[in-house]
């Protein structure tokens, strides 16, 4: 024996599966697969104006143009031209009657040529009557032009608690959308089959919606659409509902045409016809007591919407059972509200409202603590959840106040805080122009889809007769290593190599009526899906060497690509090979379902999270009074994995997600003209961190020692939303260096020259 | 002048494309179109986010990383050019710079990561600071942490420059496009003389946009990268003279090499990336006359000057004179840039080169102010400063030189001067700045110098 094997199971930090050929460029997009022959490309029309009645659209003009091959409205739809979530009233995809925002998409103009199609497109005049455009959530607010009736998540008398507590307060502030900025741009391509079959390849992390949703235009089965899915180059939620209607788009094509049909939207269509990030607006007042006791708090959350629903249920849900983190206020009233306004319809971003929730109690914190003359952080702890507070959420869930107190423990003695402190004290007394701050801020944010039913996964798992091990489940690739991390949980099971068990692409075809791959939890249910099909085939190969060993299945272990029994011993290949002879199956499907949550929609009561991810993060900032421009200097985080899958993989999600929280709460904004137009299409104008933004000094810790309490896989926890909040300590220490004023989000440096001026 | 077909050197490897190949298609259309290496991706098609980086593999051995979203097929044309598919190590398999990346767990979706490649594989012969060789490279999952770390242990791999395909040609065309690349100054002034309405493309970082974003197809193109008039560049103690095509990479190596400079090395290293740098020209960026052209205001402040010429003849002028209103310029038809000279600050000056921008890199200017203030003494006897941001052009600030001229350097004199800019602007409010930001901010910059420099220099 030499040395002993290298451990690629369940806690080994691996590479992201491709992570070489993403270096030398060999690893296939969906624009990057050969393009079959007779394939066309789509162009869409965009709608130039923000709101008003459309007329029927003329599309003759693109027609009369070389290379034009079809043109196509909505009455071209042979099924049902709607894009809406289940029971969420109908969204068209191609607009009819009336456009609502600016860039909505009208028509689709295919060709032999990519050009050929643009040029198509832009010869497309539409004749709209324009109407006058709501812009902002204010005036959405004002009109009470609502998408779903507002949320409110009460508990105890707060009108009774806020007038008897010894001081209150109020506040409001707002925090910006966020554009996804995927690398890799929307795209889809339909290739038509036999008998009106067609195969999507499509950049999704829903492929089972776009399978419905193109099935639903088509006015077809399921049953004859498969979408596939190798990788995403970025989805961060971006290509949850979007990608749904890029690639019935292509379909539609596709089906008109009876040719392959790729659509890919360059970066301005793409920003200009996509979701985004909610923008919200926060108006809260709040009772205390001398001691910082927050007792009573009354808070409006309303977001920005966009045009229709989409998936801002889900949003609100999340905003509003993530308004108090990780903190207790014994009478509460929070009221989620989704305006309407004449923009993007807004959808999933990675974190899906809870950023913005979160946000809530930070300025309460904060606000409290100015006025009793203490800082923020001793408001924050007088209030954290659990110890002498209650550890129930106003819905009901119990938080774990032990672990909160232990993140921020550990992140504040990490981060030194009370030397750095009097640093940044004692810098500030001697400096004029540059002034430091520092901030903080603790997380607790529920893992589990809102909607219930979507927390369940498949898998599906072969063996084959020389041991090779083909793994197939319902989770999308798009960077976050879900891919390497499942392959390490079923190379587990089986005591192989992980190079032993091949990765292959989502497909509807393999795994049906699966979740999207999002709200942090692809390794949670696809990961129990995968362990659940391997260790099917896994019993049954121990049944058939147990009786070949004569001893009881339970004693045959694997291990080392090899499978034991007291003095019993044969290759893993071996043993596959002789379950081929001896006629048993080595194929297992695996199913799982999160057990144990439950949410009552209309009481707004349950446990509707399966488990809470805790996190910490203490953030140092210089800014410069006289311009605005700041700097991160130092960020320490502290970020709850349980048991970790995969260290690589996670420190790589929070560390991402810290700079991707990081852009939105300061550099990234979206700005529209009076119009309704979109005005920052693309990195010119929209800018996203660079590397120099990300802090010089940059220590990240996984808590070790905590592996999740709930039945999670190999007691892991989700990682690929919660660090994003941890940059929240940004917006803290932007405040705490540039004075009392209010902040709002982003804070650009022209927002922070304003609130430094005061 | 001989016509022929496009030809360059691809992964070390002489390649002649067929006849009719549009000379204005960009390198990145034909990459992963006709050549079907689909290893560089176009993640912005504004030069803005370097997912489409490959490098020119120059005579001198330089590496020059630029963007093949706006390099069209004519630019490239008699040039070496690598992509991601032609890196390989030493035992045929990935690179030594593929191999950091990857072990460094420096990609996550992975689409950004080639032209990360493709920029550290130039940035291990260049060097300088990483954050700088990272600056026109976007990545949206790893928080780029492990990529600044795998670019701080990069090896040059010491392999030379393959040669260029030798006499190309200097007229390209395609069915409805002449292409022309003139390689002496006559031949060019004799060309824009007959061909008006032609592109004149310099580095093409801005035209490019037209082809790459609007899918435009010029009829005509005048390549200016081939006369030698205008690729000049000479440092001589008392400035710089260079050619209107010169990149902003050789003006950067020039200043870098000049401490009097350092101020305008320090504002190029943020202009645009080294990708943008590489092929972006100062004479470009005045014929576009942009108000937020970054490089602009110094160019006011040091009092350069620019000789344009046609056909009648040479004029000489001020690049404050020539600079006549919003995206306007003073050239006369048939008539283009040649070359200018960038006077060294005076000794004992102050010379300052500032900007703000939403983000410190790859982001253009919000409100820029340079200034070159002379003192005798601790009294200001000299002042030019020129602003970019503010207004329709880039020009002085005669209100605020007036406050300084005469008075003693004092906090109460620049905050008079200060004042004074501020009412004299008339900023407009954009996604960049509101017009109040830019107006204080722009008042701020002045007082700021002074807190930087409280000292008569």
């Amino acid at each position: 024996m030499g040395a002993p094997p290298r451990h690629t199971g369940p806690g080994a930090a691996l590479r992201q599966d491709s992570a070489l050929k993403h270096a030398t460029g060999e690893a296939r997009f969906a624009d990057d697969i050969p393009e079959p022959p007779g394939m066309l490309h789509a162009a869409l029309v965009l709608s130039p104006v923000a709101h008003g009645r459309l007329a029927p659209v003329d599309l003759s003009p693109a027609f009369a143009l070389p290379g034009v091959v079809a043109a196509l409205g909505p009455g071209d739809i042979p099924g049902r031209n709607d894009i809406a979530q289940p029971k969420r009233g109908q969204e068209h995809m191609l607009a009819e009657g009336l456009v609502e925002y600016w860039g909505q998409p009208l028509a689709i103009v295919v060709a032999e040529t990519r050009d050929a199609a643009l040029a198509g497109a832009a010869a497309v005049r539409p004749s709209i009557e324009a109407l006058r455009p709501v812009l902002s959530v204010e005036e959405a607010l004002e009109a009470e032009a609502f998408l779903l009736p507002p949320m409110v998540l009460a508990r105890g008398d707060t009108r009774a608690a806020l007038t008897a507590a010894p001081r209150r307060l109020s506040g409001s502030f707002q925090a910006g959308g966020q554009e996804h900025f995927y690398l890799e741009g929307q795209i889809a391509l339909a290739v038509p089959g036999e008998d009106r079959d067609l195969t999507i390849h499509s950049s999704t992390q829903h492929p089972t919606e776009v399978q419905h949703v193109a099935a639903r235009i088509l006015g077809c089965d399921q049953n004859r659409i498969s979408v596939q899915v190798r990788r995403l180059g970025g989805g961060f939620g971006g290509k949850e509902s979007n990608a749904s209607w890029v690639a019935a788009c292509a379909a539609l094509a596709a089906r008109r045409t009876g040719r392959p049909v790729k659509l890919r939207l360059g970066r301005k269509q793409d920003i200009a016809a996509t979701g985004k990030r909610h923008p919200m607006l926060f108006r809260w007042e709040a009772g205390f007591d001398d001691s910082g006791r927050i007792l009573a708090l009354d808070a409006v959350l309303a977001a920005d919407g966009g045009h229709s629903v989409d998936l801002s249920p889900g949003v609100v849900f999340r905003a509003v059972t993530h308004a108090l983190n990780c903190l207790d206020v014994p009478d509460v009233t929070i009221t989620g509200i989704a305006c309407k306004t004449n923009t993007v319809s807004n959808t999933a971003f990675r974190g899906f409202g809870g950023p913005q929730g979160v946000l809530l109690m930070e300025d309460v914190t904060r606000q409290v603590g100015r006025a009793l003359g203490v800082p923020q952080e001793v408001v924050r702890e007088r209030n954290l959840a659990g110890g002498e507070n209650d550890a129930l959420t106003p819905y009901g869930q119990a938080l774990e106040g032990d672990l909160i107190r232990r993140v921020w423990a550990e992140c504040r003695e990490g981060s030194e805080w009370e030397r750095r402190r009097a640093e940044v004290d004692s810098f500030n007394a001697r400096s004029e122009v540059l002034r430091r701050g520092l901030g903080s801020f603790v997380l607790a944010f529920g893992i589990s889809f809102g909607v219930m039913s979507m927390n369940q996964a498949g898998a599906l798992v072969h063996v084959y007769e020389d041991g090779s091990i083909r793994l197939n489940h319902g989770g999308t690739e798009m960077g976050q290593g879900l891919f390497i991390k499942i392959a390490q949980v079923v190379a587990g099971v089986f005591g192989v190599p992980v190079e032993r068990v091949r990765i292959t692409a989502t497909s509807t075809a393999e795994v049906p009526n699966t979740a999207p791959t999002a709200a942090s939890t692809g390794s949670d249910l696809n990961g129990w899906a995968a362990q659940i099909a391997a260790t099917t085939i896994r019993t049954r190969m121990a049944e058939l060497a147990a009786a070949e060993w004569g001893v009881r299945p339970e004693e045959v272990t694997f291990e080392a690509e090899e499978v034991f029994a007291g003095n019993h011993r044969m290759g893993f290949p071996e043993l596959a090979h002789r379950c081929v002879q001896a006629r048993v199956s080595l194929s297992s499907t695996g199913f799982y379902k999160t057990p144990d949550i439950h949410w009552d929609p209309a009481a707004l009561r349950g446990e509707p999270f399966f488990y809470f991810s805790y996190g910490a993060a203490v953030a140092e900032v210089e800014l410069d009074l006289l311009t605005g421009e700041h700097r991160l200097l130092r960020a320490d985080l502290v970020q709850d994995c349980g048991r970790s899958l995969n260290p690589a993989v996670d420190l790589g999600q929070i560390e991402g997600a810290f700079v991707q929280g990081l852009g939105w709460l300061t550099c990234e904004e979206l700005w529209w003209d009076e119009e309704g137009r979109l005005r920052t299409l693309g990195p010119s104008t929209y800018k996203i961190p660079g590397s120099r933004d990300v802090p010089p000094v940059f220590n990240v810790r996984l808590l070790e020692g905590a592996p999740a309490r709930a039945e999670t896989v190999f007691r892991s926890k989700a990682v690929g939303e919660p660090p994003v909040m941890l940059a929240t300590a940004v917006w803290n220490a932007l405040r705490d260096a540039a004075g009392p004023a209010r902040l709002d989000l982003p804070a650009t440096p022209e927002r922070l020259l304003m609130a430094a001026r005061g | 002048m001989t016509t022929g077909p496009i030809a360059f050197t691809l992964n070390g490897t002489p390649r002649r494309l067929p006849p009719d190949t549009s000379p204005s298609m960009t390198l990145l259309d034909w990459l992963r179109g006709p050549a079907a290496l689909v290893g560089t991706k176009e993640g912005c098609a504004e030069g803005d986010c370097g997912a489409c980086t490959v490098v020119l593999e120059e005579a001198d051995g330089a590496r020059v990383p630029v963007n093949s979203c706006l390099a069209l097929l004519g630019q490239v044309h008699g040039r070496c050019i690598r992509t991601v598919e032609g890196l390989r190590g030493p035992d045929g398999g990935a690179h030594p710079v593929q191999r950091a990346l990857a072990e460094a767990d420096a990609t996550q979706c992975g689409f950004c990561t080639p032209g990360i490649v493709m920029t550290g594989w130039a940035h291990a012969r260049e060097g300088g600071d990483v954050h700088d060789a990272l600056a026109g490279n976007l990545c949206r999952c790893t928080g780029y942490r492990p990529i600044v770390e795998a670019f701080g242990a990069l090896q040059d791999d010491g392999a030379a420059s393959p040669a260029p395909p030798s006499a190309p040609a200097t007229r390209l065309e395609a069915p409805g496009q002449v292409f022309h690349r003139p390689a002496s100054l006559d031949e060019l002034l004799t060309l824009r003389a007959a061909h008006p309405s032609a592109w004149l493309l310099s580095g093409g970082t801005d035209l490019g946009l037209r082809v790459s974003e609007r899918r435009e197809v010029p009829a005509e193109v005048i390549c200016l990268s081939d006369v030698p008039e205008l690729n000049c560049l000479e440092a001589t103690g008392d400035g710089i003279r260079l050619g209107a095509a010169a990149s902003y990479r050789r003006l950067l190596a020039a200043c870098e090499a000049d401490t009097g400079f350092a101020p305008l090395a320090a504002l190029l290293r943020r202009l645009g990336s080294r990708q943008i740098r590489g092929m972006g020209t100062v004479g470009g960026n005045l014929g576009t006359a942009s108000p937020i052209g970054d490089a602009l205001p110094p160019l006011v402040a040091l009092g350069a000057s620019l000789r344009v010429e046609g056909l009648v003849g040479l004029r000489e002028m001020a690049v404050e004179d020539f600079l006549t209103g919003y995206r306007i310029n003073a050239l006369r038809p048939g008539e283009v840039i040649r070359d200018l000279f960038i006077p060294r600050p005076p000794a004992g000056s102050l010379f300052a080169a500032e900007k703000l921008s939403k983000r410190p890199d790859q982001d253009i200017t919000t409100v820029g102010i340079s200034a070159v203030v002379r003192f005798d003494g601790t009294r200001v006897v000299g002042a030019r400063i020129a602003l970019g941001g503010t207004g329709p052009r880039v020009e002085r600030c005669a209100p605020a030189e007036a406050a300084l001229v005469g008075q003693p350097w004092t906090r109460e004199t620049v905050e008079i001067a200060a004042a004074a800019l501020e009412a004299a602007i008339t900023p407009l409010s954009d996604w960049r700045g509101s017009a109040e930001y830019r107006r204080i901010a722009a008042g701020n910059l002045l007082r700021r110098l002074w807190h930087r420099h409280p000292e008569a220099a």
